[in-house]
């Protein structure tokens, strides 16, 4: 830094060699940084074109219970009402995640983490969940109990 | 800025002191001084196996129905996740490969002589462990050629007398090499073993630094009679830019070979298939296989496997042990000692190379 005119002869040579260098070891770096960078992020899951499980058979369930299924990758509650209907929603709660259940007793849906309560149709009722439950659509093929996303209206 | 955060900590830690050996140190500089890299490239190329390895670890799922599977999905469905594996298993590779040449210089330089012997030692074993990461690693995908290659690997050390067949069922995880072999390979590639050569490497970093850098015999002989002639360089910075450069060749070299020649998986492992033909373990390990194969089944009332094993055995022992074999300095090296390197380098070579081309 002290004195530019005192610079001997060959250093401007001499700031192109590190510069050179310097940008050749940080090149090398990056070009060794993004492909650990991307192959730390795992491939996207495969399974997500899932529009269509069979949750169950007629007569699985008790009236007034519920059961978890497989949608896809996630969850799903499958639940008969005491009144002999069923209801499909998604089993994770829109809180933090946790999977929820059916609880007979109180007959609403209930996230024992941290005390959230949905309605059967999915509405958030008291607790910590900011938004409702994913409602699904449920119809019967033969003694299957099918279940599909809602149609978007 | 980073100035000023070494000065802080140096204010604290005083860690120039720490460094002054290192600044104080020197490497002989006369025409075989490029042998003295091929320590720090294994070094490296160990590094890369810590690195790669621990990536892979991120995907990888040891079990008999699961790693053939995790490996493929890492070989297909991660980005880039055939060149992590294709480095890792070409930098293992090479760091046999420049283990092996670092132990032949130390042997041909003669500088595993009074006062060297325990880093020769160190290194010897550091030698084993790396062979046992190659012969453990290798299984992990759960191929056939592994499968057999660890069905016969193990089977070697059933042979060995009294011993032997605890050891194959300690090896094994039971009679059979099944998925509690494949656990346990694992186990001892990515926690026991990594354990131990960073012990080993501490000691014989250590033991190279302490003891300074040896000067081949002649060399040490003509500096004697020419004082002019003797020459040295700082190791730090120059030898360890030298060094690095020798790695960011070694990096090149890995990235060609892996991007070039990608390592295949194979075909998934059948216990219950049969083995295929020409089947043959990895190359650092042909030579032994080769002398077991010339063996006649049997020698004298001895059974030639047994014997084989029990010789290869006690050779490995003799290596180990070779310093201790050898004069002090500054008396002539033992001249048989000589040879013997020089038999056991053609004798490697050659039997590696027979069963390489042999059906």
């Amino acid at each position: 830094m002290s004195g530019e005119q005192n610079t001997p002869p060959g250093s401007t040579r001499r700031r192109a060699i590190e510069y050179f260098l310097g940008g050749g070891i940080l090149a090398t770096f990056a070009s060794f940084l993004y492909p650990v960078l991307r192959y730390v992020v795992p491939p996207p899951v495969a399974d997500l074109g899932v529009n269509e499980v069979v949750a169950g058979k007629v007569g699985d369930l008790k009236p007034n219970s519920g059961a978890i299924f497989r949608f896809g990758s996630s969850p799903g509650l499958l639940i008969l009402t005491s009144d002999g209907t069923y209801q499909a929603l998604s089993a994770t709660c829109t809180h933090l995640g946790c999977t929820v259940q059916y609880r007979g007793d109180l007959r609403q849906v209930w996230c024992p983490c941290h005390n959230g309560i949905y309605g059967i149709d999915g509405r958030n009722i008291s607790g910590p969940p900011p938004k409702p439950l994913t409602a699904y659509d449920v119809h019967l093929r033969g003694d299957e109990i099918v279940v599909t996303h809602k149609r978007e209206a | 800025m980073i100035a000023a955060i070494l000065r802080w900590l140096d204010e604290r830690l005083h860690l120039d002191d720490l460094i002054a050996p290192f600044r104080h140190k020197t490497v002989p500089v006369h025409r075989l001084t490029y042998w003295y890299f091929f320590g720090g490239i294994t070094l490296f190329l160990f590094g890369v196996q810590v690195i790669t390895g621990i990536l892979l670890l991120l995907y990888y799922n040891a079990g008999a129905n699961e790693a053939f599977e995790s490996v493929q999905y890492i070989m297909t469905k991660v980005r880039y996740g055939w060149l992590i594996r294709s480095i890792h298993s070409w930098s293992a590779n090479l760091m046999i490969l420049t283990a092996f040449a670092h132990m032949f210089s130390v042997l041909f330089l003669k500088a595993y002589r009074k006062p060297r012997e325990l880093t020769w030692v160190s290194g010897m074993l550091l030698l084993f462990l790396v062979m046992g990461f190659g012969f453990s690693g290798y299984l992990l995908p759960w191929n056939t050629l592994a499968f057999f290659a660890t069905k016969v690997g193990t089977a070697m050390v059933g042979q060995v007398p009294i011993v032997g067949q605890p050891m194959m069922i300690f090896l094994r995880g039971g009679p059979q090499v099944t998925g509690a072999t494949l656990i346990r390979f694992f186990g001892f590639h990515v926690a026991v073993l990594p354990g131990l050569v960073v012990v080993l490497i501490s000691i014989h970093l250590f033991l190279v630094q302490r003891l300074g850098m040896s000067v081949p015999p002649k060399i040490e002989a003509e500096w004697v009679e020419n004082p002019s002639a003797r020459r040295e360089m700082k190791f730090f910075p120059n030898f360890l830019l030298r060094e690095m450069m020798a790695w960011y060749v070694a990096i090149g070299v890995l990235g060609a070979l892996a991007a070039i020649f990608p390592w295949n998986l194979g075909v998934k492992a059948d216990p219950f298939g049969s083995a295929p033909a020409g089947i043959k373990p990895e190359w650092y390990f042909l030579f032994m296989y080769q002398t077991l194969k010339v063996i006649p089944s049997k020698v004298w009332f001895v059974d030639g496997e047994v014997l084989g094993i029990v010789g290869c055995g006690l050779a490995g022992l003799l290596w180990l042990l070779l310093p201790f074999f050898d004069s002090e300095p500054p008396s002539r090296p033992k001249r048989w000692i000589t040879g013997l390197a020089i038999f056991a380098l053609m004798y490697v070579a050659g039997m590696s190379a027979y069963g390489f081309l042999a059906k």
